[in-house]
C-alpha cells in the first residue's frame, strides 16, 4: 500500500513547536518497525515508526479498532496479560528497549502511570488508592505516604475536593472525581510518562474540561501519550497528533498542521468527519 | 367476543399460564418447607412445656384396664381415631358399640412414667369409649429421677433424716420439698465436680502413666534405665492413688448425705414407694401452675436441655456434649476448608493456565460435591485414620502403637473434620472461582499499572474483594457440614463420649478424642433407645437445636459477610 508508511514520522531538532515549547528530548519514546500480533496470525500493528517528545502531550487519534490503543497498551507491556500476542520491532524508552529480556515488567510499569477509559478506583478508601503503587513498591513510611496523597491529588485538581474524606471510599465520588482519582493515583509514584487511554469517554463535558485542564498542568512534569475518539480534545490539548487507521500510521505531525494542513487525504477525510 | 380497543383486537398474551405454574411450584415448595419447619418447631418446642397429669376413671365394666387396676395418673399424649382395618378380631365388636358411643372407635395415649414398677412400659394406651372420668387433681406430681425416668404420683409425705415427717397436705409441704431438691441438686453437683473434674484429672494422669507401665511392662527385656523408669512410675500412680483417697472419701460421704432425706409417693392400685431425695433431679406440679409458672418452667427446661449432659443412655437429661461436640467439629472443618478451598481457587483462577486440563479439574470438582457423603467417610478411614493417623501414631506415640491403643491412629475429632472438610471443599472452590472472577479487570489492570506483581494484586485487590463470595462458599458448606452424620459414624463419632474435645486439661484441644454430634444422637435416640414412642419428643426438639445451631452458624457468617461488603463499598480497609 501506498501509505503503509507515511514519510511524516517527526525529525528530530525540526522545531515543529515553536521556539517557547520546544522539548527538552524530541525522541524520548521511539517506536521503531513496529508490529504486532495477537494469536500469532492477527496482525493488529503494521510497521509503525514515531518518536514522542518529552513533557508534550501526544495523541492518537483513528476510528474505533486501528490499533492506537494497542499501541498504548504497549508502551507499558500491558498486553503480556493476553495470551498468544507477539510483537517484531522495537519500543524504547530513553534508549532503552521495553522488550529487553532483562528488564522487569514491574520496574518499566513503576515509571510508567496509566489512566483508563473507564475510571477504576480500587474499593479501598481515597488515602489507600493514592498510596497503593508505594505501598506495593514496600513503601510504607506515614510521613512519605501522607505528603505523597497531598501532592498527587494536588496534582490532580482533587485536592480541596476530598481533603475532608481521605478515609472514605473511594467509590463515593463521582464519576469526574473517580477519574481526577485515577489520575493522582497514576502520577503518585512520580513516573515519567502518563498514558492515557480514552480518559474522558465516560464523562460529562464539565468533567471532562476539568481533565483536559489537567492535562495542561500535568505536561509541564510528564509525558502524556493520550488516546482519543474526541478530535476536538487531541485539537485542545495535544502538541502532536498521530492518524492510525487499520493498524497503521497515516500521518503524525504537529496538532495544528494535522488538523488545519493535513498532508494525507485520509487524514482530511477523518478529521474534517466526513468519515470514521 | 373480544373486546376492541384502538390498537385492535385484545389479544391475550402467549403462555401467560404459565406464570400460574411457575408460581405454584414455588408455593409447593414454599409450602413443604414451612410444613417441614412448622412440625420440628411444634413438636420440638411441645417437649419442654409442662403438661397436666390427667387422672383417668374407667368403666367397671369396659374392656380397658391398666395392670389390674380402673384408675390411672398420666398425661395424655395422644389421641386417634380406630380403624375397622386395623382392629384385631377379639375387638371387632367395638364397631356395634360405636353405633351407640363413636367414643368407642378412638384411642388415647397416656404416658403413663413409673418404667420401674409398670415393667418398662412408658405408655399405656385406653379405648375412650371406657373412660368414665378424667380429672386433673392438684396434688399430682411428676418427679424427674436420675433413673427410670419420670413418676407420675401423688405424693404422700416427706421424711427427714431427722426422722420428722412433712405429710403432702402440710402448707409446707411444696416449700420444704423444693428446698430439699435444690439442696440435694447443689450437693450432685459438688459430687459432680469432684469426680469429673477433681478426681478425672487425676484419673487421666494415672492412666497416662498405666499405658506407660504397660508398654514397659510389655518389654522382654529392659535396660537400667527403662527399668527406673517403671519403678518412677509405679511410684508415681501410688502417689496419684493416694491423692485420690480424700477426694474419693469426700465424694462418698456426699453420696451417703445424698440418701438423708426420702419421698414417700403413690401410684394407682395404692403402690406405695419410697424414694430418697438424691435420685430425684426434680419435681414440678403441673395442675396447680398458671400460665406463667408454665412459660418459667418452660424456659428453665430448654435452658437446662442445651446446658446439661444427657443421662440414661441419652434418652433423659441435655444435650451439651452433643452440641458442643457439633460446633467444635463444624468451626475446625471451617477453619481446614477455607485456606485450602481458596488456595485451590486462586490456582485454578488466576495461575493456571486455562485449557482441557484445568477444565477437567474443573469438573471432577463439581463432581466431588456429589459423591454421597459416606465415600468421604470411607476416605477418612482409610487415609487419615489407617495413614496419616498411623504415622503420626508412629513418630509421636511409639510407645502407645507397641502396647496396640491408637492416640491419632483412631477415629477422632481432627480426622471428622477434616473429612468434612474434603467433602465440602468443592462448595468453597466453586464459591471462590466465581467471586474471583466478578473482579473487574479494570481493577487488576490498574493494579498492574501501578507497578505491583500478580500476587500483590491479588492478596491487596482480588481477595478482599472478593471475601464475601468466598463467605458465601463457607456458608454453603458449614451448612452441608454441620448436618452430615453418615461419614462421622466412620472417622470419630460416638454415642456417648467421656469427654469434651475441649476442657480445662492440658492441652485444652484434644484433637484426637472422639465427639459427640447432633445428628448422630438424634438417630441414636429416634432409633436405639429401648422406648422410641418416649423418646420421639426428644428427639424433635434435639433436631430444633440441630436446624438452629446451623442457622446460628450461617447467621454469624452472613453478618461477617455483610460487614465485609459494607466496608468493600462504602468505607475503608
Amino acid at each position: 500500500m501506498t501509505h503503509t508508511f507515511q514519510q511524516k514520522a517527526f525529525k528530530p531538532g525540526e522545531g515543529a513547536d515553536g521556539p517557547e515549547t520546544e522539548s527538552p528530548q524530541p525522541d524520548f519514546i521511539k517506536v521503531k518497525d513496529f508490529n504486532f500480533f495477537y494469536d500469532s496470525t492477527v496482525q493488529v500493528l503494521f510497521d509503525l515508526n514515531l518518536d514522542i517528545p518529552r513533557q508534550k502531550v501526544t495523541a492518537f487519534i483513528g476510528p474505533s479498532g486501528c490499533g492506537k490503543s494497542t499501541l498504548l497498551r504497549n508502551i507499558n507491556r500491558m498486553n503480556d496479560l493476553i495470551d498468544g500476542i507477539r510483537h517484531e520491532g522495537d519500543i524504547t524508552i530513553d534508549g532503552h528497549s521495553i522488550f529487553d529480556p532483562h528488564l522487569e515488567v514491574i520496574s518499566l510499569r513503576k515509571r510508567i502511570g496509566m489512566v483508563f477509559q473507564k475510571s477504576n478506583p480500587f474499593p479501598k478508601s481515597i488515602y489507600e488508592n493514592i498510596v497503593y503503587s508505594l505501598r506495593v513498591a514496600g513503601r510504607n513510611k506515614r510521613s512519605e505516604l501522607d505528603e505523597v496523597v497531598e501532592r498527587s491529588l494536588r496534582g490532580a485538581a482533587l485536592w480541596d475536593e476530598v481533603k475532608d474524606r481521605l478515609k472514605e471510599s473511594a467509590f463515593g465520588l463521582s464519576g469526574g472525581q473517580m477519574q481526577r482519582l485515577c489520575i493522582a493515583r497514576a502520577i503518585a509514584n512520580r513516573p515519567e510518562i502518563l498514558l492515557m487511554d480514552e480518559p474522558c469517554s465516560a464523562l460529562d463535558p464539565i468533567a471532562t474540561g476539568k481533565i483536559e485542564d489537567l492535562i495542561h498542568e500535568l505536561k509541564k512534569e510528564y509525558t502524556i501519550v493520550i488516546v482519543t475518539h474526541n478530535m476536538q480534545q487531541a485539537a485542545r490539548v495535544s502538541d502532536r497528533t498521530a492518524f492510525f487507521y487499520l493498524g497503521k500510521l497515516i500521518e503524525y505531525d504537529r496538532t495544528e498542521d494535522i488538523f488545519m494542513n493535513p498532508k494525507n487525504p485520509q487524514t482530511e477525510a477523518y478529521v474534517s468527519g466526513r468519515f470514521g | 367476543m373480544k373486546a376492541k380497543t384502538a390498537f385492535g383486537k385484545n389479544i391475550k398474551p402467549v403462555g401467560e399460564i404459565w406464570v400460574w405454574v411457575t408460581g405454584v411450584g414455588l408455593a409447593m415448595g414454599l409450602f413443604m418447607i414451612l410444613f417441614l419447619l412448622g412440625v420440628i418447631v411444634w413438636n420440638g418446642l411441645n417437649y419442654f412445656w409442662p403438661k397436666r397429669i390427667a387422672q383417668i376413671e374407667l368403666a367397671e365394666d369396659g374392656r380397658t384396664e391398666f395392670r389390674g387396676e380402673r384408675e390411672l395418673f398420666g398425661i395424655v399424649t395422644m389421641r386417634r381415631s380406630l380403624t375397622v382395618g386395623n382392629l384385631s378380631p377379639d375387638d371387632i365388636d367395638l364397631v356395634d358399640l360405636a353405633r351407640e358411643d363413636p367414643d368407642y372407635m378412638r384411642e388415647m395415649m397416656v404416658y403413663t412414667g413409673n418404667r420401674d414398677v409398670f415393667a418398662t412400659q412408658n405408655f399405656a394406651f385406653l379405648n375412650m369409649g371406657d373412660i368414665e372420668r378424667v380429672t386433673h387433681p392438684e396434688e399430682l406430681m411428676v418427679l424427674e429421677r436420675m433413673e427410670w425416668g419420670d413418676a407420675i404420683a401423688r405424693p404422700l409425705e416427706l421424711r427427714l433424716g431427722t426422722g420428722e415427717t412433712i405429710p403432702a397436705d402440710d402448707p409446707e409441704f411444696d416449700r420444704t420439698l423444693r428446698r430439699k431438691v435444690n439442696e440435694v441438686r447443689e450437693r450432685r453437683s459438688t459430687i459432680q465436680s469432684i469426680e469429673r473434674r477433681q478426681m478425672g484429672r487425676i484419673n487421666t494422669r494415672i492412666n497416662r502413666e498405666d499405658l506407660e507401665i504397660r508398654y514397659l511392662r510389655s518389654l522382654d527385656e529392659r535396660t537400667p534405665a527403662q527399668e527406673a523408669e517403671l519403678e518412677r512410675r509405679l511410684a508415681r500412680v501410688d502417689e496419684l492413688r493416694e491423692e485420690l483417697q480424700p477426694l474419693e472419701l469426700r465424694s462418698q460421704i456426699l453420696r451417703a448425705q445424698q440418701r438423708e432425706h426420702s419421698l414417700a409417693f403413690e401410684l394407682v392400685g395404692g403402690i406405695e414407694r419410697v424414694q430418697p431425695l438424691g435420685d430425684i433431679v426434680n419435681f414440678h406440679l403441673p395442675n396447680q401452675m398458671n400460665l406463667f409458672q408454665r412459660a418459667g418452667w418452660f424456659f428453665f427446661k430448654i435452658w437446662e436441655f442445651l446446658t446439661d449432659y444427657p443421662r440414661e443412655a441419652n434418652t433423659e437429661g441435655g444435650i451439651f456434649p452433643a452440641l458442643f461436640g457439633t460446633f467444635v467439629m463444624t468451626v475446625l472443618m471451617s477453619l481446614a476448608v477455607t485456606p485450602f478451598g481458596v488456595l485451590a481457587a486462586v490456582y485454578l483462577r488466576e495461575y493456571a493456565k486455562q485449557g482441557p486440563l484445568v477444565s477437567a479439574v474443573r469438573i471432577s470438582i463439581n463432581n466431588l460435591a456429589g459423591v454421597p457423603a459416606i465415600v468421604f467417610g470411607v476416605f477418612g478411614l482409610g487415609f487419615f485414620i489407617h495413614e496419616v493417623g498411623a504415622v503420626i501414631d508412629q513418630v509421636f506415640y511409639p510407645r502407645m502403637v507397641a502396647i496396640n491403643t491408637p492416640v491419632f491412629g483412631t477415629g477422632g475429632i481432627l480426622w471428622a473434620s477434616l473429612t468434612l472438610a474434603l467433602m465440602t471443599v468443592p462448595v468453597v472452590i466453586v464459591a471462590t472461582e466465581e467471586a474471583l472472577a466478578a473482579v473487574s479487570r479494570g481493577v487488576r489492570e490498574g493494579s498492574l499499572a501501578c507497578g505491583a506483581s500478580k500476587w500483590q494484586t491479588i492478596q491487596r485487590l482480588v481477595l478482599p474483594a472478593s471475601s464475601p463470595g468466598i463467605l458465601t462458599g463457607l456458608i454453603l458448606a458449614m451448612a452441608r457440614g454441620a448436618g452430615e452424620v453418615a461419614p462421622l459414624l466412620l472417622v470419630g463419632v460416638m454415642a456417648l463420649a467421656p469427654s469434651l474435645p475441649i476442657d480445662g486439661m492440658f492441652p485444652f484441644i484434644h484433637l484426637d478424642r472422639k465427639f459427640m454430634h447432633l445428628g448422630f444422637h438424634i438417630y441414636i435416640v429416634a432409633l436405639q433407645s429401648p422406648d422410641t414412642e418416649a423418646t420421639k419428643p426428644l428427639v424433635f426438639a434435639s433436631t430444633l437445636v440441630l436446624i438452629l445451631l446451623v442457622v446460628v452458624l450461617n447467621l454469624g457468617a452472613i453478618l461477617i459477610r455483610n460487614h465485609l461488603r459494607k466496608k468493600l463499598m462504602s468505607s475503608a480497609f
